[in-house]
């Protein structure tokens, strides 16, 4: 199998779209979150999305699945929340590894069912803590949690998602750089520690609001130079904001990365509703545009992105040249 | 396709904005005095544990052109790790200093690590070394190199720290080596400082210090181009401590040569440094021949320095910064200090603020809350972001705290004035939603308002919010989520805490929320005021006026207003989210039929009302409405005391009150009614059929088909009777009409006596609509009886707080006028009360109202909505009426 590496170089490759979006469809219920195995289990687990690569495989795999046959080349693991930090909220600490190597081989089962060339990219979210910000303004000092916990949580993750057979680490919606820079962290220290060769690290952070900035508080350019020692595949911006809002920090991050550029943006902005309701079409257009301004490696979908966006964006940019990588000099002059 | 980008090797540095060191930026000045060797103050105060006024230190060095901190809490008494720790959380609070690159400074690497742990940025660690070993030199750079940090690497080594030229630049050359071999480290991120070590100390082997550092710059830089050389200029002029003017143009000429030969950045006090040309021609030469070394045998130069440096008086200068804005008014440093996040000054500001109001409270009211509005509006167009907000909101959580000994005294000595406890919030994150960033902020900025916060943290089921919230007695429920199902839970929520009788306002927010939503999905649910907040700046605002009287009661207005507003242009506008009418019928409002008996009224058919007491009608009159007739905005009874319109409502009030007691004396009117009641059952659709004496009479309802969140049911008012298959229930109906009024009107209109024809217009319809509601409580208690102990104010009885409703047909819940067809024959209205249709089935006289009555305690009013082809099908059939002719009554409720 061609690496990954090599076929970036070729083409534009597309990831996949909303997992949560997807399950939505579904109208799952208390019961069939908990299944069998957790009927007992004493908190609500409705929501518990991650859970579902245990307790309903056959739908995790079914949604992997209809967004391989849709044309997408990268496919995420169902643990955006897989870590013993954001399991607390269900008192699921315990089952963290599991979960990753569940949800890893749920997105493998789907890569051979589909019988194409995929690779699955181990999903690392942002955590529901975070470490730049004080949750009490009487003490700006104070930190609910601390980078060591953070660094664990992650590196509990990564054991998971390399042990299930990820191709590649996705660190993504990285709202705090902190965080993220524990995640880079704890996946340096697991390959050092396991003397093995590091899998490749996309990443992928957010913008959230009109200041242009991470929640956080950087700049997209500050938080590019803060990341860029996890010397990634990848960088890019996913989610917060639909095409229309990300194409100018799109754009400017394509003029700053040394590595690929990823964008996998929301179908738009939520509407009143809260519903994501741009039409496949649209932002297909949209991924298009970017593709042909060279702006683009790899593009994709977050929420209320399905089957049939990656169907419209892998179609629109099928046969486009991706961005060349910038030459990176040797010298100052 | 676009150009190829080329990317050069610079040394890359972020804050929480980014540092690129480029050839052509010269010089990046570090600042220095947040060290505990480089400043006493911060030295001090770190020392007390004052890290937050420590943080003025370090804003000082930004506001004076630092580009970069450096941070030492290298002290013997202090626990560095947990001196770093605290000081960089709390300074990566503040933006304004956080938005350049930290270096991280200490001689023990495991406090350069605790501050690595702290900062999301591109720091610089300050230093490692060789001087244990290449083994403990490269482990230490693995680490630095797992946070992304560029390192300083000092010119020190097993054998100790390098003096000359040739021992400064063998050491950079080994560790470089190591570095890029061993670790593959950029070059770019390697920086090395040489040492500057301290001239004309009087010891002869001192003096070439600094050309042996200058020089070193010269072959590191040709060797390793792509690294940088920094250090700490204060050393070079250590002999000089106390005299700072020479001190400073020492500084300056060690630079200007320092730079010259390729120096890139240096740790400096920002706010000291002096331009190399402004330095006195005396000094500037004394200082170039004592720093590059000529003419200094025997030390001559140093001498004549020295010997310069006592005739210098050390003027005392004072740190400048951009202290303009303490020129202005009081109002202004407050909003000043808000927007900028500045606690130094908000003491005596605040207490300055005081004295100028006549109340503590008023300062809050007034300047502050204007300051935290500027804050709100900028957060709002993207021109402050949320660090920033969160630090206002502290300043603001200060001034508060410095008035709250006044407003408490003030409440002793007066305790009738309106200063209450400390008002409680509860915030939640809605069951099924773990996302809570965006509330926890809320949480603080309201918290240093001054609000007693509690927070139910995520996964919050609606019973438990409700029963903390009646518990605690709290003043606002918050709730906040982020995903899409979060905005069907909050309106459960809202539905639950209107059924469990709770009555404090509601605030909704997070990242999916939105005014629309909240206006056409959860205001309906919950009647105390539903709010959307748009952004954690703009709570504050919101909860404070909540919490005020007056305001409330506006902002209650206002947002109802805007919230029908955005129904009516929500439901005009969602023409493809109607479901099928097969689909709504199945959606119907469940009712507990088993659990209802109903009540049956105390007599079947209909019973006539004449000549009904006036006086006893008018004590039922609703006077809002008589002020909105005559186009007066405000709500009565405030809009008698308003400022403005205060005199002229009162007035009006006071005729209007004069000639209803004529009407009454003098019975210029007569009120008639009738009502009537039979046995119902509905068909499980929207089909409600009577029993009369003469035989069934079927009345046909309309059904919601606005798609709605899951769960929420398609509203009918057949809903409301009881189906057949599960028993028989009953439905009443009434007419009531005032006559009289014409003969009154017209003779106003003769004498063209405007004003009282007007007010005996609206005092008829008032009248008619006091009698509605007479003989609706008159229903209620005694003919059908239903809720024979009720006992209610007008009020509350405006406020509709009774069981039953009284729809008419042709509003907003039964569309349809031509079923007051129906009711007239029911009651035979028009011979008992006479009253008239007119062919578009107005009423005459215009004083009458009709309607049905319904008992059943969940019934209530609501909106059709828009209805689809299916259902108007379906409802010409059941009329028995042509397609054509539904449309035309049906016009309103079509696409």
């Amino acid at each position: 199998m061609k690496s990954i590496q090599a076929t970036l170089r070729e083409r534009i490759l597309v990831i996949d779209g909303a997992m949560g979006t997807m399950i939505q469809r579904h109208k799952l219920t208390e019961a069939d979150f908990r299944g069998e195995r957790f009927k007992d289990w004493p908190s609500d687990l409705k929501g518990n999305n991650d859970l579902l690569s245990i307790t309903k495989r056959d739908i995790i795999v079914s949604i992997h699945k209809q967004y391989l046959d849709a044309g997408a080349d990268i496919i995420e693991t169902n643990t955006f929340s897989s870590t013993s930090i954001a399991m607390a909220d269900y008192g699921m600490q315990a089952l963290v590894k599991e979960l990753n190597v569940a949800a890893a081989t749920c997105a493998k089962e789907a890569v051979r069912q589909s019988g194409k060339v995929a690779w699955v990219a181990g999903a690392i979210g942002p955590l529901n803590k975070t470490l730049s910000l004080s949750p009490d303004v009487n003490q700006p000092g104070f930190r609910a949690i601390t980078f060591d916990e953070v660094v664990a949580a992650y590196y509990e993750q990564v054991s998971g998602l390399v042990e299930g057979g990820v191709d590649v680490l996705l660190v993504e919606t990285i709202f705090d750089t902190l965080n993220a820079k524990g995640a880079i962290y704890a996946i340096k220290q697991y390959f050092d520690d396991k003397k093995q060769a590091p899998l490749p690290i996309m990443i992928s952070g957010t913008i959230t609001d009109a200041s242009g900035r991470t929640l956080s508080g950087q700049t997209l350019e500050a938080f590019y130079i803060s990341v860029m020692h996890a010397n990634p595949l990848s960088v890019g911006l996913n989610c917060a904001l639909g095409a229309k809002e990300m194409r100018p920090h799109i754009e400017e991050l394509s003029t700053l990365a040394s590595c690929y550029v990823s964008a996998y943006p929301n179908a738009g902005l939520p509407n009143a509703m809260g519903e994501y309701d741009e039409t496949p079409d649209v932002t297909g257009h949209y991924l298009e545009e970017w593709a042909r301004e060279g702006f683009v490696n790899i593009v994709g979908g977050c929420c209320g992105t399905t089957p049939d966006h990656i169907q419209h964006i892998a179609e629109q940019v099928k046969g486009l040249t991706p961005r060349v990588l910038p030459t990176v000099e040797a010298c100052l002059s | 396709m676009k150009e190829k980008i080329s990317i050069k090797p610079f040394l890359r540095l972020a804050g929480l904005e980014p540092l690129v060191v480029r050839p052509e930026t010269n010089f990046v000045n570090v600042g220095e005095r947040t060290n505990l060797t480089g400043s006493k103050k911060f030295a001090r105060l770190i020392r007390e544990k004052r890290f937050e006024e420590a943080l003025s230190v370090a804003r000082q060095q930004v506001e004076n052109g630092a580009q970069v901190l450096d941070i030492n809490m290298d002290d013997a008494l202090l626990d560095g790790v947990e001196a770093m720790t605290t000081y960089l959380n709390l300074l990566q609070s503040e933006p304004d200093i956080a938005r350049i690159p930290i270096m991280i400074d200490s001689s023990k690497f495991e406090v350069i690590e605790a501050g690595l742990k702290c900062v999301q940025g591109k720091c610089i660690v300050n230093s490692i070394s060789l001087k244990e070993g290449e083994e403990k030199f490269l482990q230490q750079a693995r680490i630095c190199q797992r946070f992304g940090a560029a390192v300083i690497v000092m010119a020190f080594d097993e054998k100790g720290q390098a003096d000359t030229m040739l021992r400064k630049v063998e050491i950079a050359e080994r560790a470089y080596r190591l570095l890029l071999t061993k670790l593959s480290f950029p070059p770019q991120d390697i920086i090395f400082d040489p040492n500057i070590f301290a001239v004309a100390t009087g010891l002869e082997e001192h003096n070439n210090y600094g050309v042996d550092f200058i020089e070193a710059i010269r072959l590191i830089k040709e060797k390793m181009p792509l690294t940088k050389v920094s250090g700490g200029v204060s050393n070079l002029s250590f002999s000089f401590r106390g005299n700072d003017h020479v001190r400073e143009a020492m500084h300056a000429v060690f630079l200007y040569h320092a730079i010259k030969a390729g120096m890139d950045m240096g740790i400096v006090n920002a706010g000291q440094l002096v331009v190399y040309d402004q330095i006195e021609p005396t000094l500037r030469n004394l200082c170039e021949e004592v720093i590059l070394n000529c003419n200094n045998h025997n030390s001559e130069a140093t001498e004549k320095l020295i010997a310069f440096a006592a005739t210098v008086k050390a003027k005392e200068k004072t740190e400048v910064k951009d202290e303009t804005w303490r020129n202005n008014a009081i109002e202004e440093r407050l909003k000043h200090a808000l927007i900028n996040g500045i606690t130094e000054y908000i003491d005596t500001d605040t207490e300055e603020a005081r004295l100028k109001y006549a109340r503590p409270l008023d300062v809050i009211e007034g300047p502050l809350m204007a300051g935290m509005n500027v804050v709100g509006d900028l957060f709002g167009a993207g021109k402050m972001f949320l660090p920033q907000v969160v630090k206002s909101a502290r300043v603001m959580k200060k001034s508060v705290a410095w008035l709250t000994p006044f407003i408490e005294e003030e409440k002793k000595n007066n305790p009738s004035a309106t200063v209450g406890k400390v008002p409680k919030v509860l915030l939640a994150t809605v069951k099924g939603d773990v996302h809570d960033i965006g509330k926890n902020i809320v949480g603080v900025v309201l918290g240093c308002n001054g609000y007693d916060i509690i927070d139910m943290g995520v996964m919050v089921p609606a019973d438990k919010i409700i029963e903390t919230a009646q518990k605690e007695n709290v003043d606002i429920v918050g709730l906040s989520g982020l995903i899409t199902p979060s905005l069907d839970e909050m309106v459960h929520v809202a539905h639950e805490m209107k059924r469990c009788g709770l009555q404090q306002p509601l605030l909704i927010g997070g990242a999916t929320t939105s005014r629309m939503h909240t206006a056409v999905k959860i205001a309906p649910q919950y009647q105390h005021g539903v709010f959307h907040v748009l952004d954690a700046s703009r709570s504050v605002t919101m909860a404070s006026s909540l919490l005020n009287k007056e305001q409330k009661k506006e902002l209650l207005t206002q947002t109802e207003l805007a919230y029908q507003h955005l129904q009516y242009q929500f439901s005009n506008k969602n023409k493809k989210t109607l479901i099928p009418y097969s689909e709504a019928i199945v959606c119907k409002e469940y009712v507990d039929w088993k659990k209802y008996q109903p009540t049956t009224p105390t007599f079947l058919g209909k019973k006539v009302f004449k000549q009904v007491d006036l006086a006893t009608l008018a004590r039922y009159i609703d006077w809002g409405p008589f002020f909105i007739a005559w186009e007066m905005p405000g709500r009565y009874p405030e809009v008698l005391s308003d400022a403005v319109l205060g005199k002229e409502a009162q007035q009006l009030f006071n005729d209007a009150q004069e000639l209803l007691e004529q009407i009454i004396a003098e019975n210029w009117f007569q009120a008639d009614g009738v009502i009537g009641f039979w046995p119902a059952v509905s068909n499980n659709a929207d089909t409600v059929t009577l029993q009369t004496a003469h035989g069934p009479v079927r009345l046909e309802f309309l059904r919601q088909q606005l798609k709605k969140a899951i769960g929420q049911p398609s509203f009918s008012l057949a809903d409301f009777v009881c189906p057949a298959e599960l028993g028989t229930d009953f439905m009443g109906s009434f007419a009531v009409t005032i006559h009289g009024a014409k003969k009154h009107i017209d003779r106003f209109a003769a004498e063209q006596h405007e004003y009282n024809k007007i007010n005996v217009q609206i005092l008829a319809d008032r009248m008619v609509e006091a009698f509605a509601e007479y003989m609706h409580e008159q229903v209620r208690k005694e003919y059908w009886g239903y809720t024979k102990s009720e006992s209610l104010t007008n009020k509350q009885l405006i406020r509709e707080e009774y069981e039953g409703i009284r729809p008419a047909p042709g509003y907003p819940a039964c569309p349809d006028h031509t079923e007051k067809l129906k009711l007239f024959s029911l009651l035979n209205a028009t011979e008992e009360i006479g009253i008239t249709l007119t062919e578009n089935l107005a009423m005459n006289p215009p004083a009458s109202v009709c309607g049905w009555y319904f008992a059943h305690p969940q019934s209530h009013y609501f909106g059709l909505g828009k209805i689809d082809i299916d259902q108007l099908k379906d409802y010409a059939q059941r009329k028995q009426i042509t397609l054509e002719e539904a449309e035309k009554w049906l016009r309103p409720v079509l696409e």
